[in-house]
Formats: structure tokens, sequence, C-alpha cells
């Protein structure tokens, strides 16, 4: 009988595996029975949650943020990534999403996502009148160049039926946290399989697959968060996110890039509630506290980073640069200005329309951001009266909203990509060129990824990674079956992965009772103390809001020896109950992505976006000696990082942009 | 901002093997207490982790006996809000108090389909493995929403 401390060991061989149970991994298993139909490949879907409300689109949105439209073309969506993570994007990803991604949105609608419309008149209705549905050229509402507005607090409810129909819920398994991934005995560059342990009963879970979809989300809660008490919790992008994909790549021995790039985003401050429908729907200024508009007031900023400071829409990060200056020179606090917008919205509005727009205004943030209504409501503040302030977040890392971090992955090969490395320094055993072999695939063989896995992309969104996860299914199924006769082997024994992943229990058994008070005992620490400790360092060596997000090669050398200490100490890690060892592998994931973040930043050698971090010892962009993708990859046995950079190649005309 | 459970209403969902909220939490916080060991109330539900709950409102929205409200961050927020929601099968409608006392009501669509009703492939063709390494999907890009583009924009071709 299994007990705590002595776990069953369950294991599976499967074909496929999938890590995640968020948009990607809900479009992979949307898309792959039908083209593993006739095959007999065994497919298995791992979350670490319940399907229903995982990953990133968990409490639902207000928005999808990225539907291309009939009037825009692929090439002007990867223009527009491009410019926004200042000029180093892989613009293949980028085209091959826009094309494909609005399929995924179509989809969603069918299966009864309400998506609202924009009737001849130029009003604006709900989605739940039945008006032409997007397939049949009915007319979203445009929030933005690429964003349309849902009712969308049932998204993932809905993608995540229509997933768990398509796959059968005998291939799902929920509640086990996948924590490392296992390479092949014989051949290191290719994997093998995965495991992790029930966060329910006493069991760890061995799968053998040749090829795995790693889909497990971004990276939450490396920084110290501006709340500390009850409010940590309160992160922007979802706090279960724990690097999770970054790391176990890494481990993996996959290549990673861009992982210096992060979002600071700009919200509404404590509670995180999205802005985009203020500025881009409402109409609404951000100001100083003087009531001046600071990208007006600091307009001339823009121009010292040319030429992304002077599209249309300036880079995300240059919008934070422009008001930490009004922050830093004493002229905040930030306000969106809520009234004066609404009252200009009401003067050509009837009353009738007036109300629906409160009601829109609401729901913006109760669709995606509760918790933002809470601080309204706790506060008295109600828009039409009171302007709400605005403050840049911790920093985060992530690959499918406004960041680029991520896995370097094999892309289309119909989009005019190199073939070839032109950089020198690339370690010998990695791909040259952008098309290596299966798209979606990383660099160690049979590893795919998808979502915010996918570096040097960025601004899929919730609809982007959905079709990334369908694009992946193709891809699998063809290496499976181009893989016949591969028969993974670990090239570790099973006995020593289930010692690996409860070391956190046995460290606790055993040294539990040398205390009297559970959490102080110099033989372990708890993952909580040790989560401090990695935010500490982080946000005061490695730009966090502590240094207005400022950095120095100094700074991050005495970061190093930090986390040299704390990757130490996270062996020591205890874990008094199963929830506690599920907190542990989250901080071990953690620390690795933040140490690749760091090491990222320490071989930059400029400050590539200002505004989310500042090199104060190379404050300026270099775009001779930097335009260029930053990649890496980790050695599990030195546990070292090899930083390189590879070129970086537009395919579509960037200069139409500034026309 | 964490969730709380009010103790006369929550039935630890009738002594199942697991209540709805720990099937739900996507951060593993809702626990059942079941001797009352932790909490002094037996066969209810807690919030095991406050300070690391997102405020997602999943269990508040499937709690079967409405027992799950949120008392916003004390850290942050002044007492006396609250917003709380009761979800049907196809709208949302949220009760806002505000700490002044004013209240406002609001109700939202949340889905057009009826829940459960999704039938993934219905009408939808077979895939072709011929073109499993062609762009586009299973189902032909019968959505009428892959964007082909204007190729001559690829200025490496």
């Amino acid at each position: 009988m299994a007990e705590f401390g002595n776990p069953e060991v369950i294991e599976e061989n499967v074909d496929i595996l999938l890590i995640g149970g968020g948009m990607a991994c809900c479009g992979t298993a949307f898309e792959i029975p039908r083209w593993a139909e006739g095959t007999d490949l065994k497919i298995k879907l791992v979350d670490k949650a319940a399907m229903d409300r995982s990953g990133a689109v968990a409490q639902g949105l207000s928005a999808i943020n990225t539907y291309i439209g009939t009037e825009q073309d692929p090439a002007d969506y990867a223009r527009m990534v491009s410019n926004d993570l200042m000029g180093i994007t892989r613009d293949d990803l980028a085209y091959d999403l826009g094309r494909h991604v609005d399929e995924s949105v179509h989809l969603f609608e069918e299966w009864g996502l309400p998506i609202w419309k924009t009737d001849e008149n130029g009003e604006r209705h709900d989605g739940s009148k039945g008006m032409t549905p997007l397939k049949d050229g009915g007319k979203p509402v445009r929030s933005g160049k690429w964003q349309i507005m849902i009712n969308g607090e049932s998204y993932k409810w809905i993608v995540a039926e229509a997933a768990k129909k398509a796959l059968g819920i005998d291939r799902i398994d929920e509640r086990i946290f996948i924590v490392k991934l296992v390479n092949d005995k014989n051949d290191p560059s290719r994997i093998a399989g995965a495991v992790g342990f029930s966060t329910r009963e006493d069991k760890v879970y061995v799968y053998k697959a040749k090829a795995i979809l790693l889909a497990a989300g971004g990276c939450v809660n490396i920084f110290r968060p501006r709340s500390v008490g009850e409010g940590t919790g309160r992160a922007w992008y979802p706090v279960w996110n724990a690097g999770s994909t970054y790391s176990m790549a890494a481990e993996a021995g996959a290549e990673l890039t861009l992982m210096e790039n992060r979002f600071v985003p700009t919200r509404f401050k404590d509670g995180y509630g999205p802005v985009g429908a203020w500025f881009l729907l409402f109409k609404a200024k951000a100001t100083n506290a003087f009531g001046e508009v600071y990208m007006d007031r600091n307009k001339e900023m823009l121009d010292d980073y040319p030429p992304y400071g002077q599209a249309a829409v300036p880079a995300s990060c240059l919008r934070n640069h422009l008001m930490l200056k009004e922050m830093k020179e004493g002229r905040g606090p930030i306000y969106m200005d809520t009234v004066t917008a609404l009252a200009n919205l009401r003067e050509t509005l009837s009353p009738r329309e007036v109300k629906h727009l409160e009601a829109e205004a609401w729901e913006d943030f109760l669709d995606m951001c509760v918790g933002q209504c809470g601080i309204w409501v706790g506060e008295n503040i109600e828009p039409e009266k009171k302007n709400s302030e605005l403050m840049p977040t911790e920093p985060y890392l992530l690959g499918s909203h406004s960041g680029c971090c991520g896995i370097w992955v094999s892309g289309p090969t119909d989009v005019g990509a190199p073939n070839e490395e032109t950089e020198a320094g690339v370690p010998e055993h990695l791909p040259s060129g952008w098309n290596w072999g299966y798209r979606g695939m990383t660099t160690i063989n049979g590893l795919f990824t998808a979502g915010d896995g996918v570096g040097a992309s960025g601004h899929k969104f919730s609809s982007g990674s959905h079709a990334e996860g369908r694009m992946c299914a193709k891809s699998m199924v063809k290496y499976c079956l181009d893989n016949k006769d591969f028969t993974p082997e670990l090239d570790t024994p099973v006995e020593q992965l289930v010692e690996e992943i409860y070391k956190p229990v046995r460290t606790y058994l055993e040294h539990k009772d040398y205390t009297t008070a559970i959490d102080v005992n110099p033989n372990y620490i708890t993952p909580k103390m040790l989560q401090f400790r990695l935010q500490k360092i982080m946000d005061e060596y490695v730009a966090g809001v502590a240094t207005y997000y400022t950095t120095n090669a100094e700074m991050l050398k005495v970061a190093g020896e930090k986390l040299d200490m704390l990757k130490e100490d996270a062996e020591k890690m205890r874990a008094k109950d199963l929830h506690e060892l599920l907190r542990a592998w989250e901080n071990y994931h953690r620390i690795l992505t933040a140490e690749a973040h760091m090491k990222h930043i320490e071989f930059r050698q400029e400050s590539r976006y200002p505004g989310f971090y500042y090199r104060a010892d190379k404050n300026f962009v270099d775009e001779e000696n930097w335009k260029c993708f930053v990649n890496s990859v980790y050695d599990k046995n030195t546990k070292e990082w090899t930083c390189f950079k590879r070129a970086h190649v537009d395919l579509v005309d960037k200069s139409k942009l500034f026309k | 901002m964490p969730t709380f459970v009010r103790t006369e209403k929550c039935d630890g969902c009738k002594g199942q093997d697991r209540t709805a909220c720990m099937y739900i939490c996507p951060h593993d916080l809702m626990k059942l207490d079941k001797d009352g060991s932790e909490t002094g109330h037996a066969m209810k539900s807690y919030n095991q982790e406050p300070e690391q709950c997102w405020e997602c409102y999943s269990c508040v929205k499937i709690c079967p006996q409405n027992a799950i409200e949120c008392r916003h961050y004390a850290d942050v927020v002044p007492l006396g809000g609250s917003v709380q929601p009761l979800r049907g099968t196809d709208s949302i409608m949220w009760t806002i108090k505000f700490r002044n006392g004013n209240m406002k009501r609001f109700k939202f669509p949340i889905r057009t389909t009826a829940e459960g009703s999704i039938d993934p492939y219905a009408g939808k063709p077979t895939a072709d493995m011929s073109k499993i390494e062609e762009n586009g999907f299973f189902n032909h890009n019968e959505q009428n929403g892959y964007r082909e583009g204007d190729r001559s924009e690829l200025i490496k071709l």
C-alpha cells in the first residue's frame, strides 16, 4: 500500500505525450486524433490541474488578442510582432501563425464562444445575439488592430470541452505534475520520456514516449511581486505558471532563445486589470499626476530608439520607458483618465448605449480579472467618477503574450527562412537554419513545444497558442510514423527518478523531529522561503521593481553567486505533504528559469528592451552588434549555461511600418 | 486576495472523494478537511494557501452550495466590498457591492450552445494523410479562416 514517502510507481508506454492542458495542448488534443486515426498511436495528455480551468485562460478572457481577419495579411502581423519586440523575432514563426490562427477562432465560435459583433449601423452587440458568425463574414468588434472582443468567462471551459471530447477522457490524466523530461539512453539528442507525480495520491508516474509536446506555460513569481502579503497571489499572469516549460526543456538539452526578454505590463495598479479596452475601445488616455499625457510629453524620447519608437504603435517596452520617466522624476501617480474618456463617449451616445457602455467596462474585468473589481469596490471607484492608477508590474517571462522568450523551434519551410547559420560560435551539435525537421520541434529530437514555449515570436495569445498546438499535432504524428522502429529507453533508472522526485519528502521525514518548530530547521528549507529568496535576488540584482528595472554587470555577477548557493539549497527543499511537493518542484523550475534569464541579460551587451530592463553599463540599443538572437543550452551534469548568438534575418519588409 | 468558505453553507460535497472546489482549483489550493483537524470544521473545504490565490473565482463559480466568496486581499484592499457571481449554463450574473454600500448588477452571456453539447468532429471531414506536411489542418480549412497571404510580401523567396 502506497503511503506518504513510499509512492506507488506507475509506468506507462505511449507514443505521444502532451504535457499541459492549456490552450496549446487543447489545440493538439482536438487536432491529433484525426491524424492518428488508423495508426495505432497511443496518446496521453497530462495536466497538473483540471482542464476546464487550467492554463492562462482559466479565469476567462474579455478579448481574443490575435485575429487576423480578411482585411490584413499574415505579413502585417509578422511586422507588428517584430516591431513590438524591438526587431528581433522569427518572421517564419509569426507569419505561419498568422495564416493559421483564424481557423481556431472560427472553431471557438462554432463551439459556443460568444463573440461581439458590429451591425450595419456600427453599433456593438454582445455575442449572444445570433448574428452572422465570423466564418460567414460577420464583423467582429475590434478593440485594436488585432484584437476582437468576446464574452469570454467560459472561454477555457468551452475549448476544454472540445479537447476532452476529441481526445477522450481515458487518454487524459489530471492532477499529475510532470517535473522532469528523460532523454534516450542510446541517443542523448532524443527525448524518451517524462516523469512526475500525482498531487492527490502517493503515486509517481513514468511515461515513455517517442514524441512529447511540452506546453506548460510561462513563468510567474521569479521576481518579488509588488504585493507581498495575501496579494502575492494576484500576479498579472497566472501564478501557477512556474517556468516548467523552460526549465524542463533546458535540462533535456533543448536550445533556448531570447531568455533575456521579459514582459512588464502596465496595468491597473494592484489588481492588474487589463488596459487594452480602455485605451483602444474607450479611447482613454494615461496621464501623470498633473493630467499631462506622458506619451505626448515625452514623445521625443521615442526618437532615441529608431526605428522601433517611430512606428504608429511604438514597441510596448518604449511606452513603459516614457511612463517610467514620469515616475522617476516624481510626477506620479500615473492615471488612466477613465472619467474624461467616458464623458466624451456619453456625448454621442443614447442613455441605452451609455448603460451598455458601463456594462462593457465592468465586463472587461469580470471576464478575466475579477480581482480588479475587488480593488474598485473596496476603494469605491466608479470609473465615470474617479480615475484609476496604473503601474508597471514585476517582470514576467513568457512567449505567447507580449514577450518572446522560450525554446528555439523548427519553423515552416515555404516562407524563405534561412538554411544556414552565419554567426560563429553556435555549438556544433545544434542545427543550422530555421527549419531542421518537424514544425514545432525543438533541437531535441521528438521534443515539441507550443504557446508560451515557442520563443522568438510572441503575440500569439490564446488563439495563436491553440493554433500552434494544432500544428504540433500534425508534426508529432508524422514524427512517430517516420520513427516507427524507435523504442525509447530512459537514460536514468526508474528507481533513481523516483528518488529524485520524492527527495523533498525524504528530507522532511528524515529531519522533521529535529526541532520543535516545523518550519525552522537547519536541515531543510521550505519551498515558500526558497521562493522568497529567489524573488529577493532577482528583484534587487536582476532588474526588478526595487531598482526601476535596472542592473549592470557587477550586479549580475553578485546575482550569479547568490543563485549558485540557492541552487545548492534547492536540494534541501522539504515537502511535508503532496501540496508542498508541488510547490517544491514549481520552485525548482523557477530557479532554473531565473538563472537562464540572468545569464542571457549578462551575455547581451546592450539594453534591447528599455522600459522592461536597463543595463546601466550598456544603456543603449546596439543595432550593429546585437540585432541578433541570444540563444543558450544548459548542461544538466555540469550545471553550466552556454550562451551564443544566432543571426537575425527579416523575411518580410519592415520598412512598411514607417511609411 | 483569497477565497473563503462559509461554514454554514459548505456540505463537503456530501462526502464524495473530492469536492467541486478541490477538483477545479488551478493552483491546488482548496482542501477538504475530513476530520476537522485543520480548521475545526469537519467535512468542509478551506483555502490552504490564501496568499497564493489568483482570485480566478473558479471555485466560487463551481460551488454547488454557493458557499465560496472572496474577501479581497487584506494587505491591499479596504474592507466592505464584495463581487459575487452566480454562473448559469448560458450566462453569469454578478452582484457588486461597494464599500460605501452602492450596488451594481450585471448579466453577461457565457456561451451560445448547451453545456456538454459540443460534438467536435460532427460534419467534419477526416484527415487526408497525404497532406500532413502541408499547411492547414485536418478539416481542410473548412472554417474559412486560413489566410493564404500575399506571397510577394515574403522578400527572401
